[in-house]
């Protein structure tokens, strides 16, 4: 009898593996992934920022500027809400948010902007050609567009989503509700 | 005055052939427009084909997304790129590595547009139908995959 409960057990168990490896995210998704380009910058929290030293977390890195008037701040509002939905489970996400505009975006400006949506949100600067790299390495964009004396940037809105073997693994396009992010975010944090 | 000769069967037969093929026609047209889509896979594949890369190096303009693509929630709501080249591409709004694919689903109708360098206006437009419906809408939908097909 306790052979027979100890099967059903394992076929359960089995299953509900196999359904969890079937799942599909909501994100776009690289298949196979790959491993995720080098990010060593300045960090929001006055530290060096490495990507790598993220590895065991899933990291949601994400393109912008502090002045941004639309895209930014609802990006990283629906993070927050997001990590904010996962309750305990969101302590292992890390969201990452890259300057395209280090003229502007100081350290002490990029702290004060991602923690006006989650104080755990970094953020991450560095020199224009750094920046450009790590752009390149994602296959993301960022184009100045001035007008008079104002300027903006034509930027990638969408979100890299990072593994915890730190393999980019999917690409989540702009304008996904918080409940998508949560979807991805549990199967990511399951997936050891 | 000759009597009227009375026709031959063949005579018949090719008497009728237009109206044959007007009816044929016809039913095969009622059938595109209410026969659903066959089951099957819900990618629309984009492939770059090996040797694109030196190809574009050689000065030849490749293209191979169109500046438009057209996906149907519930039949063709997976957009698949997928580069089979040797060298690292930016296809549409990704940059894929040789032997990688993106696979891209879509749950929203709606029209999206992607920043994407590979486009002259720099920008790559996915507009997502409704699922379809008998009638015009599935015919409509058939037309352009044979569009596809043919291009």
């Amino acid at each position: 009898m306790k052979g027979a409960r100890h099967t059903f057990v394992a076929i359960a168990l089995l299953a509900a593996i196999a359904a969890h490896a079937g799942a599909a995210l909501k994100a776009g998704v690289f298949e196979p992934p790959r491993a995720a380009p080098p990010v060593v910058l300045s960090g929001s929290d006055g530290r060096d920022f490495d990507l790598a030293r993220h590895r065991g977390r899933v990291v949601l890195l994400s393109f912008g500027f502090t002045s941004c008037p639309a895209v930014c701040p609802t990006t990283l509002a629906t993070l927050a809400q997001a990590r904010a939905a996962l309750g305990a489970a969101g302590a292992d996400v890390q969201v990452v948010f890259v300057t395209v505009d280090p003229e502007r975006d100081t350290v002490q400006r990029l702290k004060a902007y991602v923690a006006s949506f989650d104080n755990t949100f970094l953020g991450a600067t560095g020199s224009p050609a750094a920046l450009a790299r790590v752009r390149a390495g994602f296959g993301a964009s960022a184009t100045k567009v001035t007008s008079g004396t104002a300027y903006g940037y034509d930027h990638t809105s969408s979100v890299f989503l990072i593994d915890r073997q730190g393999r980019l693994v999917g690409m989540m396009p702009y304008d996904h509700p918080a409940r998508d992010y949560v979807h991805d975010l549990r199967l990511l944090l399951a997936a050891r | 005055m000759n009597p009227p000769v009375p026709a031959s069967g063949r005579g018949r037969w090719l008497r009728r052939l237009p109206a044959v093929i007007a009816l044929l026609a016809l039913l095969a047209l009622a059938a595109a427009a209410f026969v659903p889509p066959a089951a099957g896979g819900r990618e629309e594949l984009f492939e770059i084909p090996p040797g694109t890369w030196a190809q574009r190096m050689a000065g030849k303009n490749v293209a191979i997304l169109p500046d438009t693509i057209h996906l149907t929630l519930g039949t063709r709501d997976v957009l698949l790129l997928r580069n089979a080249d040797a060298v690292p591409q930016t296809f549409g709004p990704v940059l894929i590595m040789p032997g990688q694919s993106f696979r891209l689903p879509f749950e929203k109708a709606s029209t999206y547009h992607f920043a994407c360098t590979a486009h002259l206006n720099g920008q790559m437009t996915i507009v997502v139908d409704p699922p379809l419906t008998p009638g015009w809408r599935t015919l409509e939908w058939r037309w352009r995959r044979l569009q596809r097909l043919i291009a």
